[in-house]
């Protein structure tokens, strides 16, 4: 279990308990967080489940595949921190992870 | 107007194979789809990712999948209307009359929407003053390259579209390739062809770079590009062209007075009927206590809601269960012979 906070563009914050295995965009989905789409249910295939991530937590992440950066070409305003938020899986040592949910996802 | 029993809103799997229950069952049936290939995500979105867990088949590709479920529906010649999107589904007494894009009109008693999430648009730039050039100097599609002849264009992606039009329009125009990282994710041989025309300065090459604005008067007259560093180079071109990929939208089918919740359509799990009698919707699309996005349940869904077309369809017969195995019937639409 990891306490993940979403931070919406308008400024709403929705702090969640989420499973371990769960990913980062399953807490969002199943909670009803908006902001993230999650058009193709978590394949890798759409981009629509972007979120930046905070500074202090872009290096303590796993790494990106290939697969997830050569979609994060096609999300909305990519940035350094960008990531996928179906690739990141829910462990402990995700406690206290703060991701920010763009302005579109498209 | 072309009458038809049912007809089927997109040809990804789930389509393909409802349209190969409702031609089992005697039913005749047309489909339409806004790409301009049948597939749907499968051929849309992953091609050539392996998928597992389709009944039967161990292992096969987005494509190869396509591919045995067209074999599967051969005999039955069914119209495939490719490049055209269904706008306007209304009622005429019983029967649903529905329109496309390309101005097409169906009358059928039996709507079956199988539309993934939506139709495919194209992804576009993020800042707003792009707008106001769209279709004009910004585009996302190129239908004729002749209008770049002579003239400076920014292709900005790094997938294979942006690589092959780089490519190809820096013949003939000025042509500026803007991407997000080094890495190219299109076929290695285009990226080799990119690197070597940069080389040469046939193409300018910015990488680390995406749109900030876009600027002129009528005509797009110059772009601002940022690096990730913050810094920012004005360019000047005629055109900017994005290629960015597809995006599902749910687009008109929001207009048909459907419950949708969260983008996908609520159904029953008898007839997979919506709450319009003789609109369905299976796969992707639907919703309902316990869906799972699995192709597999496309194919369940899609073969009954094929059952509760034919009560519409033929309201004064009875719907007989056969098996494939042994009716003579269907091995009769089947074309096999014994």
């Amino acid at each position: 279990m990891a306490k993940i906070t979403y931070n919406t563009h308008d400024s709403k914050t929705y702090t969640i308990d989420v499973q371990n295995g769960l990913t980062v965009m399953e807490g969002a989905v199943q909670n009803d967080i908006p902001g993230i789409d999650a058009d193709c249910g978590g394949g890798m295939a759409c981009a629509t489940c972007h979120v930046y991530v905070n500074e202090e937590w872009k290096d303590k992440l796993p790494a990106k595949e290939d697969g997830e950066e050569d979609m994060l070409d096609m999300a909305f305003e990519p940035k350094q921190n960008s990531r996928l938020s179906c690739q990141l899986i829910v462990a402990d040592e995700l406690d206290g992870l703060i991701v920010n949910i763009p302005s579109k996802q498209a | 107007m072309i009458k038809t029993d049912a007809l089927i809103i997109g040809a990804g799997p789930t389509g393909l194979f409802t349209a190969h229950q409702l031609k089992l069952i005697g039913l005749s049936c047309e489909i339409v789809d806004n790409l301009d290939k049948i597939g749907g995500q499968c051929i849309e979105l992953y091609p050539d990712k392996p998928i597992y867990d389709i009944p039967a088949v161990p292992e096969c590709t987005g494509e190869e999948l396509t591919n045995n479920l067209i074999n599967q529906i051969k005999a039955f010649n069914i119209p495939i209307h490719l490049n055209e999107r269904v706008d306007e589904v209304k009622k005429e007494n019983d029967s649903w009359l529905v329109k496309t894009n390309a101005g097409k009109n169906f009358s059928t008693p039996n709507v079956i929407i199988a539309g993934g999430v939506g139709s495919f648009e194209p992804r576009k730039f993020a800042p707003k003053e792009c707008e106001k050039f769209e279709n004009q100097s910004i585009l996302y599609s190129i239908k004729d390259k002749k209008i770049f002849e002579g003239k400076t264009v920014s292709i900005f992606g790094g997938g294979d579209s942006a690589l092959d039009w780089a490519v190809e329009l820096s013949k003939n125009s000025k042509v500026n390739l803007i991407h997000r990282r080094d890495d190219f994710r299109g076929a290695q041989s285009t990226v080799d062809k990119v690197n070597e025309l940069a080389k040469a300065g046939t193409i300018n090459l910015y990488t680390k770079y995406q749109l900030a604005n876009a600027n002129g008067k009528n005509n797009l007259e110059s772009i601002d590009i940022k690096h990730d560093d913050g810094k920012i180079k004005n360019i000047k071109t005629d055109f900017a062209l994005g290629f960015f990929g597809l995006i599902m939208q749910l687009g008109p089918i929001a207009n048909w007075g459907l419950n949708i919740d969260k983008k996908t359509v609520e159904v029953d799990t008898e007839k997979f009927e919506t709450n319009q009698k003789g609109i369905y919707a299976v796969g992707d699309i639907c919703n309902y206590p316990g869906k799972l996005k699995l192709i597999l349940s496309g194919f369940h869904e899609g073969a009954l809601a094929a059952r509760a077309c034919f009560k519409l369809a033929r309201p004064d017969e009875k719907y007989r269960f056969e098996f494939t195995t042994s009716s003579k019937a269907i091995k009769n639409r089947l074309g096999v012979k014994e």
